[in-house]
């Protein structure tokens, strides 16, 4: 009898799991259920190349209409309401039931909303929608105010200086991107802001946004009041799980699932991406992981889970980010937060530096890397990190590629 | 056999091919995606496919001859 997997959400992750399905031997119906009515599309390009104009949305499509694609049936503009496990159904907005035999919830995360309300011209960036009205009003000119001053609000403000618009970021830490970049290279990050014609305004928090779109003004608790024509509030992303409350799974701060990604006290409910919480065997605690890359190897985990579920395969990904900042790409391997002490290789001065921070925890063993400029390292980094290799090891190997060839070269 | 493709231009060093697929992808010092081979047998077919959905601006491609 065929059998019928449901993906609840059209989310990188949702999409991935469903591809990753009908390419690995799933038998049956495979059905992607998402709340937009956009064909599914990627979210990265967003706050980078979309925002600047040099792709337009076609681009961001995440399927490609391969073999694979052609089996995977699309639910769009239908937001899921409610989870039925014992009677194995979703339940959709608009009252219909659809019963599935595995579902693969992905609703991913939605961005944290503005606590600050203006009338209008205060964005946030998540969706497509909010790319293309963010756009729209950087491509007035005037002056534009980010808070927020993690990945989301550099590459705004980058994009939006790349656009010609006079940019100021706010955050309330003095050093914003030491939280995932660690101590060494938080620093340089507020540097690049300032040399690329970007205000910052670090350490100091908003306390109220006035206007109307165009003409706003946002008071800070230092006293100094900033006008500005437009707004982004980038302030991080809460999973979408609301629509679970009903369902009597584990809903806190993600859906909570065993290691192989299966939500908790079920046997054919799974999580992918944003919206899961899983125990990461190398951490020894719960984890929930916003990063692209979490969300396609989530997925490709979770079809192989639901596929071959004889021999289950625990999730335990080497983390992994990058974010492309002016002329920069920095990129980030492991958790950096989780580190005791770290090594420089290479050279960290100059306007576009090619070097490595490795990172290492109390155990010995490399945490982390943040590479500047130099994707090779980070490469040798992630092999490393899978591999739970010794800091001293992996500063041997690291220290090769660096020595052949000096630090601070431009391509 | 499936033929491999790679997009140079647009290929941003990102590299998750060449974790996914080290027999496969690999990247040069410029962090551009280097093809080590230019097809692959067909049982090699998913875990290639899996590492091309893997590129985050969707450089790669496995086609059919």
């Amino acid at each position: 009898m065929s059998r019928t997997a449901v993906v609840v959400g059209s989310s990188v992750a949702g999409v991935r799991t469903a591809q990753a399905l009908t390419a690995g031997g799933f038998e049956g119906r495979v059905l992607v259920i998402g709340a937009e009515d956009a064909e599914p599309y990627d979210k990265p390009p967003l706050s980078k190349h979309f925002l600047t104009g040099a792709w337009a949305a076609g681009r961001l499509s995440l399927l490609n209409g391969g073999p694979s694609d052609e089996r995977i049936e699309l639910r769009l503009g239908a937001a899921a309401e409610h989870l039925d496990v014992a009677d194995k159904q979703v339940r959709l907005a608009d009252g219909t039931r659809i019963p599935y035999d595995v579902c693969v919830i992905a609703t991913g995360a939605s961005a944290r909303p503005s606590p600050w309300a203006a009338r209008d011209g205060v964005h946030v960036l998540r969706t497509l929608g909010d790319g293309a009205a963010l756009r729209r009003d950087l491509l007035r000119g005037g002056e534009v105010v980010v808070v927020g001053g993690g990945f989301v609000g550099a590459e705004v403000a980058a994009a939006a200086r790349g656009l010609a618009c006079r940019v100021t970021i706010v955050d309330p830490l003095l050093d914003p991107m030491a939280r995932v970049l660690g101590p060494a290279v938080g620093p340089l990050l507020t540097g690049i802001h300032e040399r690329h014609g970007v205000r910052t305004r670090f350490g100091t928090g908003v306390v109220a946004i006035e206007g109307t779109s165009g003409d706003l003004r946002v008071c800070l608790d230092d006293g100094a009041v900033l006008p500005a024509a437009t707004v982004v509030v980038g302030i991080g992303a809460v999973p979408n799980d609301g629509w679970l409350r009903s369902s009597g799974l584990d809903v806190a701060n993600g859906v909570l699932c065993d290691e192989y990604c299966r939500a908790q006290g079920t046997q054919d409910v799974f999580a992918a991406g944003d919206v899961a919480r899983w125990p990461h065997p190398r951490h020894g605690d719960h984890v929930r992981v916003e990063h692209w890359t979490n969300a396609v190897e989530q997925a490709a985990c979770v079809a192989r889970n639901i596929v071959r579920p004889d021999e289950p395969v625990p999730y335990r990904p080497v983390e992994y980010v990058w974010s492309d900042q002016y002329d920069w790409k920095i990129q980030i391997a492991g958790s950096p937060a989780r580190a005791t002490d770290h090594t420089v290789i290479g050279d960290l001065t100059g306007d576009r530096p090619r070097a490595a921070v490795a990172y290492t925890d109390a155990a010995g063993r490399l945490a982390a890397a943040v590479t500047l400029n130099w994707p090779r390292a980070l490469v040798t980094c992630r092999r490393l990190l899978a591999a739970e290799a010794g800091f001293t090891e992996a500063l041997a190997e690291l220290d090769r590629p660096a020595r052949a060839r000096p630090a601070g070269r431009r391509p | 056999m499936p033929i491999l493709r790679a997009d140079k231009g647009a290929c941003q060093g990102y590299a998750n091919c060449v974790v996914a697929a080290p027999d496969v992808y690999d990247i040069d010092d410029d962090g551009v995606v280097v093809l080590l081979k230019e097809s692959v047998p067909e049982e090699d077919r998913q875990r290639v496919e899996e590492a091309a959905r893997s590129c985050p601006v969707s450089a790669l491609a496995v086609e059919d001859e």
